[in-house]
C-alpha cells in the first residue's frame, strides 16, 4: 500500500459525523470611511497613505520622497507613470534585482480594517522585487478598498495558477526582545498611493 | 523530540525559575504581548463569532479530512505542484532529502515550519552535506546558539538583546557588546540576505492549504519565506495534514484572528498565496501524517487538530511565562504542547498535563476555541488510567481519595491539621517532602472549616 493510501485509509478508520461548514456572511465590520480607515490602519504598520488625484500627482509626490530621490536603481512595471530606469521584462534572473532600490507596482485593492493591499504577481516577471528591493511603492485605485477581509475574498478567484500576496506595511521583526524593527529582510519603507482616477 | 528518559517539567522548569530576575522578565514580555492581542481583540465586534465560525470550520473540516486531502491533491496537481504524502518524519525527511538531492542541492534556505522542527529536519539534511539556514530572524537565532525555539512564534524570547549580541559577535562579526536591536537586525539582514541570494532551493512551512484551489497560503512579517521561494527555482512545502481549510474564502476567517492572537497585528506583513510553482521552477508539497490520523480518531483529544499555532495560549499561560519554553522539552511546548506531546509519548511526557493550574485562560484566548484546560485535566485523568503518573503523585491521590470517601475521618484530620500545624516548628512543615512549601508559605489555618462555618450559618 502506497503512504496515501495507508495516510487516507488511517484518517478514514473513524467515521465523524458531518459537522456543517458555516457560510461566509456575518454581522462583519463596515467603515464609514474606508479609504481613511486604511490610511490610518497602514500607517499602525508602519507604512504610508498617500492619496494622489491622478498618476501626474504621484509623480510629483514620488519627487518628494527621500528614499526614492535617492534611488538609483527604480523599477516600475507601470508604464503610465513614465518612471524609472529598471525594466522587468528584460532582466534575465531575479538574482540581478538585488541592488534595486525602489520598485513601484499596482496593487489590486485595499483592506481597510488592516492596511493590507492584495497584490497579483500575475504581470511581474520576477515577484521576487516585491521583497528585494528596499523601498516599495504600492499604486491602488481608491474605489477599491474593502471593509474587511472577508470582503476581499469575495473578490478573488484563484481559478489560475500563480501568486498573490496581501502585503500589510514594510517588512518588519520584533525577534530581539520584542522590539519592533523594520526593514526585516525585506522593504524598509512601505508607500501605497491610493489614486482617485484609474491610471 | 523524545527524549530518551522522561521529562520532568519541574525539574527543568526548577532550572528556569532559578534566575528570579529572567523568570520575571520573560513573564513580562510575554504579557505584553498578551495585552497586545487583548487589544485587538477587543476592537473586533465580531471576535466571538470569528472564534465560532473558525472552530466550525476546523470541526467540518476533521469530519471530512480525507476527502479534502484528495481534492487538495487533486488541485495542487492541477496548478502544477508535485504532492508527496509521509506517513511519518522519516518519510518526509527522507521524501524532501531526495528531492534536494535530484536537483544537486547543497544550499539551503528555510522559514519557519514547526512541521520540519517535529520531523528535525536541519540534523538530517546536515548530515547529507546540505546547508541549511533559518531564515526567521527569532530561528536563526536559536540555529546559531544551536538551540531549539522556545516559543512557537517567537523563537528566541527566552534570549535578551545581550545574549544575542554576543551570539552576533562570534558568528557575524558585529561589534563587541553590541546589543542594540536595530544594529543587529540590520547585520543579520545584510548575513542572510547572502544567504538568500546563493541558495538553491527554499523550505517553507504551510500556514493554510486550500483544497478547493490546490493552493496555500504561508505568513511571516520578515518576508523571508518569500524571499527564499521566490529567489531559488525550487521550492518545498511541508505542511501536517491538520493544515487544510475547505475553501479560499475561509481564509478571511482565519487571517482574521491569527496575527491578532499571535502577536497583536491586525494581519501579518505578508500573507503569500502559492497555486502552483512560480514560472520555470518547480513546487513540491509534502503532506504528512506523523500520529496525527492517530490523534483524528480521539474524542478526547480531537480538537488540538484544530490548532493554528498562533502561541496565544503560550503567552497567557502563568506556568509557560514562568517556566520557559524548554521546560517542556517538545518542539510545541505551553498549553497545546501539553496536548499534543503525550498524544506522542504519553510515558516520556507524562508531567506536561501537569504544568497546568487549570485556570483556563488559554481556552479563553484560543482563536479557534480548542478546549484546552478540559483536554490537559483529561489527559491527567489518562495518565493515572495508564498507571504513568510517579508513585508520589499516585501516593498522595490514592490516600487523599481514600481519606474523603471517610468523611469523618476526612473532618477529624482536618480539625487536627487547624490544631496541630500552628503549633510545629518551621522544619517540620517546610521540608522536602513538601514540595509546594519550598517556593511558598502555607496560608494560615483558620479556626474554622468550611463546613463548620456553613453549618453554623445555617442553624442561624
Ligand atoms: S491551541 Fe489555540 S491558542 Fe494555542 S497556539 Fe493553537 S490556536 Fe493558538
Amino acid at each position: 500500500m502506497t503512504s496515501k493510501a495507508q495516510i487516507l485509509s488511517a484518517v478514514r478508520r473513524t467515521p465523524l459525523p458531518l459537522r456543517e461548514l458555516p457560510p461566509h456572511a456575518g454581522p462583519w465590520l463596515t467603515f464609514a470611511d474606508r479609504a481613511g480607515q486604511f490610511a490610518t490602519s497602514l500607517a499602525s504598520v508602519g507604512g504610508v497613505c498617500l492619496a494622489a488625484r491622478d498618476v501626474a500627482a504621484i509623480r510629483a509626490a514620488l519627487e518628494t520622497l527621500p528614499q526614492i530621490t535617492a534611488a538609483k536603481k527604480v523599477c516600475s512595471p507601470l508604464p503610465e507613470l513614465g518612471v524609472g530606469n529598471v525594466s522587468l521584462p528584460d532582466v534575465a534572473t531575479p538574482h540581478d534585482l538585488e541592488d534595486v532600490d525602489v520598485a513601484i507596482v499596482p496593487g489590486e485593492f485595499a483592506v481597510a480594517e488592516n492596511g493590507a493591499v492584495w497584490v497579483n504577481a500575475r504581470g511581474l516577471k520576477h515577484r521576487a522585487i516585491l521583497f528585494l528591493v528596499q523601498h516599495l511603492v504600492l499604486v491602488v485605485r481608491g474605489d477599491a478598498v474593502v471593509n474587511t477581509m472577508h470582503e476581499a475574498y469575495a473578490r478573488l478567484e484563484f481559478a489560475e495558477p500563480g501568486f498573490g500576496v496581501f502585503i500589510s506595511g514594510p517588512s518588519k521583526t520584533a525577534d530581539i526582545e520584542q522590539s519592533l524593527v523594520i526593514g526585516a529582510h525585506g522593504p524598509r519603507s512601505h508607500t501605497v498611493f491610493l489614486l482617485e482616477a484609474a491610471p | 523530540m523524545t527524549p530518551s528518559t522522561p521529562t520532568q517539567h519541574p525539574d527543568l522548569a526548577a532550572k528556569f525559575v532559578a534566575d528570579e530576575d529572567r523568570m520575571h522578565w520573560h513573564d513580562q514580555a510575554l504579557w505584553f504581548v498578551r495585552l497586545k492581542r487583548d487589544k485587538m481583540a477587543r476592537a473586533l465586534p465580531e471576535w466571538e463569532e470569528l472564534r465560532e465560525r473558525a472552530a466550525a470550520i476546523k470541526a467540518h473540516t476533521m469530519s471530512r479530512l480525507a476527502d479534502y486531502l484528495e481534492q487538495f491533491e487533486a488541485q495542487a496537481t492541477r496548478c502544477g505542484a508535485q504532492v508527496h504524502w509521509a506517513r511519518d518524519a522519516a518519510e518526509h525527511n527522507a521524501i524532501v532529502l531526495s528531492i534536494l538531492q535530484a536537483h544537486g542541492v547543497t544550499r539551503v534556505v528555510k522559514s519557519k515550519s514547526m512541521l520540519t522542527e517535529e520531523c528535525h529536519l536541519n540534523p538530517c539534511l546536515e548530515q547529507q552535506g546540505i546547508e541549511v539556514v533559518d531564515t526567521d530572524l527569532g530561528e536563526r537565532i536559536v540555529q546559531l546558539a544551536g538551540q531549539p525555539p522556545s516559543h512557537i512564534v517567537l523563537p528566541a524570547i527566552h534570549l535578551k538583546k545581550e545574549d544575542i549580541g554576543a551570539l552576533f559577535h562570534q558568528h557575524l562579526q558585529t561589534e563587541a557588546g553590541a546589543s542594540d536591536p536595530k544594529y543587529l537586525t540590520e547585520a543579520a539582514r545584510q548575513h542572510l540576505r547572502e544567504k538568500f541570494l546563493n541558495a538553491q532551493a527554499g523550505i517553507t512551512g504551510v500556514n493554510f492549504a486550500i483544497a478547493e484551489t490546490g493552493g496555500f497560503v504561508v505568513c511571516t512579517n520578515e518576508g523571508n519565506a518569500d524571499l527564499g521561494v521566490s529567489l531559488p527555482r525550487l521550492h518545498i512545502a511541508c505542511m501536517g495534514i491538520e493544515k487544510l481549510i475547505p475553501r479560499a474564502a475561509d481564509l478571511g476567517v482565519f487571517l482574521r484572528l491569527l496575527a491578532r492572537s499571535a502577536t497583536g497585528q491586525p494581519i501579518t506583513t505578508y500573507s503569500s498565496h502559492f497555486h502552483g510553482p512560480a514560472p520555470g521552477g518547480e513546487l513540491h508539497v509534502v503532506l504528512v501524517d506523523n500520529g496525527r490520523s492517530g490523534i483524528l480518531a480521539s474524542d478526547d483529544f480531537r480538537r488540538s487538530l484544530n490548532c493554528i499555532r498562533c502561541g496565544a495560549c503560550m503567552n497567557t499561560c502563568p506556568v509557560y511565562r514562568r517556566s520557559g519554553g524548554y521546560s517542556y522539552n517538545a518542539t510545541i511546548p505551553g498549553p497545546i504542547g501539553s496536548i499534543l506531546s503525550p498524544t506522542r509519548d504519553a510515558q516520556a511526557y507524562a508531567s506536561l498535563p501537569s504544568a497546568c493550574s487549570l485556570c483556563g485562560s488559554c481556552t479563553d484566548v484560543c482563536p479557534v476555541k480548542i478546549d484546552l484546560h478540559h483536554q490537559l485535566l483529561t489527559w491527567r485523568g489518562e495518565l493515572r488510567k495508564r498507571g504513568l503518573l510517579p508513585w508520589s503523585k499516585r501516593l498522595a491521590m490514592w490516600g487523599l481519595g481514600w481519606l474523603m470517601q471517610h468523611p469523618r475521618l476526612y473532618n477529624f484530620a482536618g480539625r487536627m491539621a487547624r490544631w496541630v500545624v500552628p503549633c510545629l516548628p518551621r522544619g517540620l512543615i517546610y521540608n522536602r517532602m513538601n514540595a509546594w512549601g519550598r517556593q511558598r508559605e502555607l496560608p494560615a489555618m483558620p479556626k474554622h472549616s468550611f463546613r463548620e462555618l456553613y453549618s453554623k450559618r445555617h442553624d442561624q
